[in-house]
């Protein structure tokens, strides 16, 4: 209770600073009240609205609302931590995830055919191997996204990791992936960005995801491991991607010779224990000691360790990456084409506020763009935001078994968590995301989900199904809880024509009774539409 | 000839705007008509995600540079009795040991190579190589459709649901645009499945994307339909593969089985893509063994596996690879190569005058290099990409399909 309290006089505090008022205050920028808006809010700041939400958030004030949520440690979780707690992988240091799930012994080279089937036995059970780290990682980030009270920082956290992707299946990431999040992308998914880009660029997921850890002085001899004797060098991987993904962008006016003088800036930058505790390191004898020029700016021999840092200060303060950072996060928030005025209302932010993530996101939603009607179901769902916002329109819950589940759903429509190979991530943008194959997989989960054959999710629609008897108020309460009243109307059209469908309104065994309507299929049927597809 | 479908997605581009119907004629008759004119012709795209090196994959042995530059990763050169080194093609050039299931086609002059092939284009982004090549505008983002969509809507209409395939979960850049190609990771999951009634499920979805608004959404609904009915009239799934065809498990290997059963059930298709990932080889790419090795054996098993379950049938087929760029020419510090320029294509099928390396070869000597580390680009890819579309898919001016792009004379690797 008085956590509660407290957290409403915070919220009230940061939205006296934060310019963030309700409509009837005609001073400041003001919030629409009006439950479209709400509505619009919840799609866009959550993973979607839950049964009773769009009145939760009215009686709460839309803008105290999004201040809570933009302060989520303030916000209870236990509901969502304790079904967590069936995933243990969750807590565990990269040292504790190496031994409780190690790498499986390396394949004897002389093919006895009598140890084949020994090998066999010997194998670890799927629950105590390497995979089950992804795996439970990935029913975690589900569980979240559909219990978690604290809904934006579970959206920054898939935009962030996203941003900054490592992939799981990529030799060590597997061990490291975990903390990877814990530690680096969730603590600061709604803190600052100069943290995130110091987090990842000394994480060993991010090291090894780009191969830093092996990029060393040209003339460098190895002294330990297999390869001892052998010259190493330089790797450009990270460099590049530093510029391109994380900071700058591709057009952000960087050259090869960039890429090159800031992967020597970064040699050295390794992992200590790879198979261990992995922990970053900075290695002098690795590191290549010479003058380097990067973007015109000169780092003087000798500059060891701070040569890294030094190249990530400079490239947080370039333009071109608060310009990038603006551009993806209104085309997370707004639309797929970012106005432009708004990315450089969010980029001189960024710069104004020093990469205060909350700052930007307080930019964006006081934006005219942001409430724009155009800018309504603008959006295509992801599939991971397609699964969750299906599973709490319809009121559900689930356990850890679930998340699994509704995993494997979001990997069949093309979005397998932790599994984007290239160092983009997954796109942003409706185009990459509708196409035959995944639309028939949203509408088979739809069916899924609401004919209950997905163990470990509850679902009560017994509130949506008035009165069986009744197919046509059914309908209008389904229509009302799931999409809002936004219906076009052709889906009202096609929906009413189903009720007279024989398999739709069935009558009882005898014909004597009243009617009875599919109420699973009706709604499997809103959560396949075309606008369910859409925040 | 304009069809309405075709301007669909060009109005609606990221669109909440609604406009009116525009009632899509039936068009199944047409169809049918379609399907039946057998063994129409295709074009297979391999898309080598992550550049491929191509010095690896196709060996310059003859180049006396070439083993200098790869200490540890360099291919030897043919030897008698040596199962480790390149396979030798025209005494100048090798193919990797990895695809050695793949000589038997060059023998019978049905695969041939198109080497220093790349963009014109200088960046060594993986994403915005893929995306010039996809769009077919080196240099240009803007543009808004694929150039395998753009060589699908060169074709007569009206066409097959099937007509452009992408085997994956998403649909490339290269297949978006008004072409209405579908993309589907697995024929056999490719219907509404329901525990009961899944017909008045299907029914009822269908119905909710028919009509209404016109954008992406319905409009791939629409589609989506379409083809389901389609492939469910012909049997697919129900082929295996033919002339003990045995295709790996990996994904590049299940994309072609499914794009050969395509084929083989006469669904009209003409355009099939798939991607073949792991090409990044930063980190130990290995020689003869190893990490690229290893994905080279994946890829020559699949297509031989391909090449064989079609059998004759591969008279009409043409399987065109390409990747954004190539590798360094130096192998860096980690028994690896980083992002390059130019790389190697290869072609394979019937209409392919095979048994032949195609393109001026620039060498490896420093000052030949392009910016003084990578294999120099000596043959545009839309050189090629257009005279193999132009030929496979009997398109009057190819070079069209490449906004901004004159045409350059045929390389005549078609024949």
């Amino acid at each position: 209770m008085r956590r509660r309290r407290v957290a409403a006089v915070l919220g009230m505090l940061a939205l006296l600073g934060a310019g963030l008022r309700p409509a009837a205050d005609a001073a400041g920028p003001a919030l629409p009240s009006d439950d479209a808006a709400i509505v619009h809010a919840l799609s866009r700041l959550e993973f979607g609205a839950r049964p009773g939400d769009v009145e939760r958030v009215k009686s709460l004030g839309l803008a105290t609302w999004i201040e809570r949520q933009l302060e989520p440690r303030w916000l209870d979780d236990r509901a969502a931590e304790q079904v967590l707690g069936a995933l243990p992988t969750l807590t565990m240091s990269i040292a504790q995830l190496q031994k409780e799930y190690p790498r499986p012994p390396a394949r004897e080279k002389s093919a006895d055919p009598q140890m084949a089937p020994r090998v066999l036995l010997d194998r670890p059970p799927p629950e105590k191997r390497p995979i089950r780290i992804v795996a439970e990682m990935q029913a975690a980030r589900l569980v979240r996204a559909i219990e978690s009270e604290r809904q934006l920082e579970e959206v920054m956290v898939d935009f962030w990791f996203n941003h900054f992707n490592v992939h799981a299946a990529k030799g060590e990431v597997k061990w490291y992936v975990t903390a990877y999040e814990r530690d680096v992308i969730r603590p600061n998914a709604l803190g600052r960005f100069g943290d995130l880009l110091r987090g990842t660029a000394t994480h060993p997921a991010m090291l090894f995801y780009l191969d830093n850890w092996l990029s060393t002085r040209p003339d460098f001899t190895l002294r330990f491991g297999p390869n001892r004797g052998k010259r190493a060098g330089l790797n450009e991987n990270y460099a590049r991607e530093l510029m391109e993904l994380h900071t700058l962008g591709v057009d952000g006016g960087y050259m090869q010779k960039d890429v090159t003088e800031v992967a020597r800036a970064f040699t050295g930058w390794t992992i200590d224990r790879p198979r261990d505790a992995a922990r970053f390191v900075f290695r002098p004898l690795m590191h290549d000691r010479g003058e380097k020029t990067i973007l015109g700016t000169r780092l003087p021999a000798g500059g060891g360790r701070d040569d890294g840092e030094r190249v990530l200060s400079l490239l947080l303060h370039h333009p071109a990456t608060a310009r990038f950072i603006a551009t993806k996060l209104v085309r997370r928030f707004v639309a797929d084409e970012p106005p432009p005025a708004l990315v450089e209302r969010v980029a001189a932010t960024f710069r104004a506020r020093d990469g205060d993530v909350k700052a930007m996101l307080r930019t964006i939603v006081a934006s005219p763009e942001f409430w724009a009607p155009d800018a309504r179901r603008a959006k295509i769902k992801k599939p991971f935001e397609y699964v969750a916002s299906a599973v709490r329109a319809v009121g559900g819950h689930v356990d850890a078994r679930a998340g699994f589940l509704l995993a494997r759903s979001a990997a069949e429509m093309g979005e397998g968590l932790y599994g984007a190979q290239p160092p983009t991530g997954y796109p942003d943008r409706a185009e990459a995301w509708v196409n035959a194959g995944t639309l028939l997989a949203r509408m088979n989960f739809a069916l899924a989900l609401t004919q209950r054959r997905l163990p470990g999710v509850t679902l009560d629609l017994s509130p949506l199904a008035v009165d069986r008897a009744a197919p046509d108020a059914t309908l209008e309460r389904l229509l009302d809880a799931l999409l809002h009243g936004e219906a076009s109307a052709q889906t009202r059209a096609v929906l009413t024509a189903q009720l007279t469908n024989p398999e739709i309104r069935r009558q009882t065994s005898d014909d004597r009774g009243p009617a009875d309507t599919d109420v699973e299929k009706l709604a499997a049927l809103v959560i396949g539409s075309p606008e369910f597809q859409r925040r | 000839m304009t069809n309405p479908l075709l301007t669909r997605r060009a109005l609606l581009k990221g669109g909440a705007c609604a406009l009116a119907a525009v009632a899509a004629p039936p068009r199944f008759l047409a169809r049918a008509a379609v399907a039946a004119e057998a063994r129409r012709r295709v074009l297979v795209a391999v898309f080598q995600r992550g550049a491929v090196d191509g010095l690896s994959m196709v060996v310059p042995y003859g180049d006396r540079d070439y083993a200098a530059a790869r200490a540890s990763i360099a291919i030897r050169p043919p030897r008698g009795g040596d199962a480790g080194a390149a396979v030798d093609l025209d005494g100048f050039f090798g193919l990797h040991p990895a695809l050695a299931p793949l000589v038997p086609l060059w023998e019978s002059r049905a695969f041939a190579v198109v080497h220093a092939c790349g963009s014109p284009d200088r960046t060594r982004s993986h994403f915005d190589a893929q995306d010039y090549m996809e769009s077919g505008t080196p240099g240009v983002k803007s543009t808004p459709d694929g150039w395998l969509a753009r060589a699908a809507g060169a074709r007569p209409t009206p066409g097959s649901p099937f007509r452009a395939v992408a085997l994956g979960p998403t649909l490339p850049r290269v297949l978006r645009g008004d072409a209405g190609a579908i993309s589907l990771a697995s024929l056999d999951r490719f219907d509404v499945r329901a525990t009961t009634e899944a017909a008045v499920a299907r029914k009822g979805f269908e119905s909710l994307y028919e009509q209404g608004v016109q954008d992406l959404l319905h409009g791939t609904g629409r589609e989506t339909f379409e083809a389901v009915r389609m492939l469910k009239s012909a049997n697919a799934v129900q082929l295996a593969p033919a002339n003990n065809a045995e295709y790996p498990r990996s994904r590049l290997g299940q994309s072609l089985r499914q794009i050969a059963q395509l084929i083989r059930a006469d669904v009209g298709l003409e355009i099939a893509f798939t991607d073949a990932e792991g090409w990044d080889t930063h980190v130990g790419q290995g020689a003869e063994q190893g990490q690229l090795a290893a994905r080279l054996r994946d890829f020559s098993a699949s297509l031989a596996a391909f090449t064989q379950d079609l059998g004759d049938r591969m008279a009409d087929v043409v399987v065109l690879t390409m990747s954004e760029f190539g590798r360094t020419v130096a192998e860096n510090g980690n028994r690896g190569t980083d992002h390059g320029h130019a790389t190697a294509m290869l072609l394979f099928g019937g209409g392919v005058r095979g048994g032949k390396v195609y393109g001026r070869w620039p060498g490896l000597a420093r000052e030949q290099l392009y910016e003084a580390r990578d294999l120099a680009v000596t043959t545009d890819f839309r050189a090629l990409f257009a005279e193999v579309a132009g030929r496979q898919l009997a398109i009057a001016r190819p070079a069209t399909l490449f906004p901004g792009w004159t045409g350059v004379p045929a390389l005549g690797v078609m024949s």
